[in-house]
């Protein structure tokens, strides 16, 4: 059973109940209540209504799983950075968890905090941001499958969003649109420099990254995550794409705005950024959706480069799958913690002269591969 | 995007301290800086004039937060000066190895606030670790972590602890290894030297000009220790190099740091090895002739230079300090023109600034 079928099930289990009271209601009302009754009742058990909310709840499943995996990001990020800077991570709240309920009582502090908006601040543009920015992050989410039974399918066969991996990196691509909204609209000198930094970052980032998708699109011959997959059965494409597996990785970093690249909101020399003016929730949505970006990225680059959820079939292919991209996430966090920023030019010139050129050097290798038919 | 001004401080992850950087950027290109000091003047030159000679010492220490024993060892230099006080040779060996112990602190607290500015942050978690080792030294050996109230007009407040060389030689030999460890982890990252070599670099003519003193003044080439070239205390029976280093630039600064805590390792060892037996402190007067006293020491961050005239009574009449990062700091706008706005906290942080002593 796929989540779809899963979902369908329910949904019509809901709907029929719904509509058996709503007919009996229906009933004891005079005829002309009756007629708009039965209308209601026909379009809810309608077929193209109960698909309509079927994808609807597998969004939301998709979407809270993964916000539960955020959780467990952020409380890696913290535990681990202890363990590699030496000191104890969060271990108060939740004892006997690890302290992994530290996030949430953040949460909840930073959610009852005010909402403060700075008196010269495009009011409209300020509060816009943060929802665009976490909107589009989730929005990547939503398409990523964990496995071939558990991700958004459109119809009880199974069948996937046909341009899955497309649509996650033009979602993963809005961000750089919401920083500059935010760092404009804070109408703050370290946000303005913040989003300009930001926007070129991304900019120049994202060409060598969608570069690195296209040689594994190219090589898969689909924009689908299932079958990107199962073009990987036998050999996963971080083999014969390494190069474009490392920079894949590299622009990923830049994207998600970690150190060694986390200019943007480097705290040393512009405070924090883009973000020095938002406070309370609005602030935490930032952090959060900094592991959100993070756990999408380490699940793009699992999809694309680490066989997805392919492994002996002893543990189930949702956890192989969940494993992989906690794997990568640790890559960056290790990375994180280990090396200092660097400077905007510099990392722009590593953007433009190192990462493009080996970018295209990847694709042209993928596509001999596929033309030879070695793969 | 317009040239602006940007200010870096007073409240700002950069400034370690109350100070403030006006930088005017074009973008991200710098093309004026100007600091402002004085957020933090508490008035201690007049508020001396007020206490008597002892009740200075631990004002003395509340100068730097990074190396407070200089100070108050300044201090006690200088009104040993005024007062013609010979003070015992367990004392100077005494003093000698505190502040040598004080400058592994003080620049061990200058890595991990450099480390911390460059984003690296393992560099500032681990080098304020092995901070502790030293702190934890001259604990046993004052009874304070921060300010510690330890020389006394006339030697020390009290001898060395049991147990304390074997502490202390511990405690290099471990610093030592940790030392190879810092320069691997730091030279051997390459982003580290991306963002070091050849930026903010200070002219061996301008650092003179400009009266730059110190691993600032030592990194432009220039030969300059207080320590070989003025000796004070028991400095000339001791082995050691000056380091110096030809570059100018914020790497050659972090290097000369790196350097002179090697030789200041060499230098405990020698001091315990010498230390003789005898007595640590003798009585001095209370009161001071209508004479003048100067003292000179090389603080971690320089030249540091206090003048004290005593006018017959158990006051100072004035004390005079100079602070070795006021000046330093006035070379800001001469090293910061022309690099990129990220470059700010490598250039700045590599000068080291301490506020406490720079607005006194």
């Amino acid at each position: 059973m796929n989540l779809f079928e899963f979902c369908y099930g329910i949904i019509h289990w809901l709907v029929d109940l719904v509509n058996n009271l709503w007919y009996r209601l229906g009933d004891t009302l005079p005829w002309y209540f009756g007629d708009f009754f039965t209308a209601v009742g026909d379009f809810a058990a309608s077929d193209g209504h109960l698909t309509f909310m079927t994808i609807l709840l597998e969004c939301i499943i998709i979407i809270l799983v993964a916000l539960i995996n955020v959780l467990n990001f952020l409380w890696i990020f913290r535990k681990l950075s202890g363990r590699i800077l030496d000191f104890y991570g969060p271990y108060y709240v939740g004892y006997r968890i690890g302290g992994w309920l530290q996030n949430l009582a953040d949460g909840i502090k930073l959610f009852v905090k005010e909402i403060i908006v700075p008196k010269k601040a495009d009011r409209l543009g300020y509060l816009l941001a943060p929802i665009i920015y976490v909107g589009s992050s989730l929005l990547i989410l939503s398409v990523i499958p964990l496995s071939e039974n558990f991700g958004l399918s459109t119809n009880e066969s199974g069948e996937y969003v046909t341009a899955g991996a497309l649509f996650a990196l033009a979602a993963f691509s809005i961000a750089p649109f919401a920083i500059l909204l935010a760092g404009w609209s804070s109408n703050n000198k370290y946000t303005l420099i913040g989003g300009m930094r930001s926007a070129a970052q991304m900019m120049s980032y994202e060409i060598p990254l969608i570069l690195c998708a296209a040689s594994v699109f190219l090589v898969a011959g689909s924009f689908n995550f299932v079958d990107i997959v199962d073009a990987q059965h036998d050999i996963w494409f971080l083999i014969p794409l390494f190069i474009g597996f490392v920079v894949f990785l590299i622009c990923l970093i830049a994207e998600v705005e970690i150190i060694p690249f986390d200019l943007p909101e480097a705290e040393a020399e512009l405070v924090e950024g883009w973000t020095t003016e938002y406070g309370g929730m609005k602030f935490g949505l930032f952090y959060m959706t900094t592991a959100i970006r993070s756990y999408a990225g380490g699940a793009l680059a699992t999809a694309f480069f680490l066989g997805g959820w392919h492994g002996p079939s002893f543990i189930p292919d949702e956890i192989w799958f969940l494993i992989k991209a906690y794997i990568v996430y640790t890559v960056f966090m290790w990375l994180t913690w280990s090396v200092p920023r660097v400077r905007i030019d510099q990392m722009l010139g590593v953007g433009w002269r190192r990462l493009l050129p080996l970018a295209v050097l990847n694709l042209f290798i993928a596509a001999v591969l596929k033309s030879g038919g070695w793969i | 995007m317009a040239e602006m001004w940007i200010n870096m401080g007073p409240q700002h992850p950069m400034t370690h301290g109350l100070w403030n950087l006006r930088v005017k950027v074009d973008g991200e290109t710098i093309v004026d800086a100007e600091p402002e000091v004085g957020y933090l003047h508490r008035g201690i030159e007049k508020i001396c004039e007020g206490l008597t000679y002892p009740q200075i010492i631990p004002i003395a220490d509340r100068l730097c937060y990074g190396s407070s024993l200089t100070w108050s060892h300044l201090y006690c230099l200088t009104v040993e000066d005024l007062m013609d006080v010979e003070v015992p040779e367990r004392a100077e060996y005494i003093r000698v190895m505190s502040i040598e112990m004080q400058r592994i602190a003080s620049h061990l607290m200058w890595l991990a606030a450099y480390a911390g500015d460059l984003g690296l942050s393992v560099g500032f978690t681990y080098t304020m670790r092995d901070r502790e080792v030293f702190v934890d030294l001259l604990q046993a050996l004052t009874g304070s972590r921060l300010t510690y109230n330890y020389p006394r007009i006339g030697g020390v407040a009290h001898d060395l602890p049991p147990d304390f060389e074997r502490d202390a030689l511990r405690a290099v030999e471990y610093m030592e290894r940790r030392l190879k460890e810092y320069e691997d982890l730091f030279e051997g990252s390459k982003i580290f030297m991306m963002r070091n070599v050849g930026i903010g670099i200070l002219r061996k003519e301008d650092g003179m000009n400009l009266g730059v003193t110190g691993p600032s003044l030592r990194a432009s080439g220039v030969s300059y220790d207080l320590r070989k070239d003025m000796p004070y205390s028991v400095y000339p029976e001791m082995d050691f190099n000056v380091a110096i280093h030809k570059d100018g630039d914020c790497y050659a600064r972090y290097r000369v740091r790196m350097d002179e805590m090697w030789e200041s390792c060499r230098i405990i060892r020698q001091a315990l090895r010498k230390m003789p037996e005898g007595r640590w402190r003798i009585v001095a007067p209370r009161t001071a002739p209508a004479e003048t006293g100067l003292g000179r020491v090389e603080d971690p961050r320089g030249e540091a230079v206090m003048y004290v005239v005593g006018d017959g009574s158990d006051k100072p009449y004035r004390l005079k300090i100079r602070s070795p990062i006021f000046v330093t700091v006035s070379a800001a706008p001469k090293i910061l023109v022309g690099y990129k706005l990220a470059d700010v906290v490598a250039i700045m942080g590599g000068l080291d600034m301490c506020i406490g002593e720079n607005d006194r």
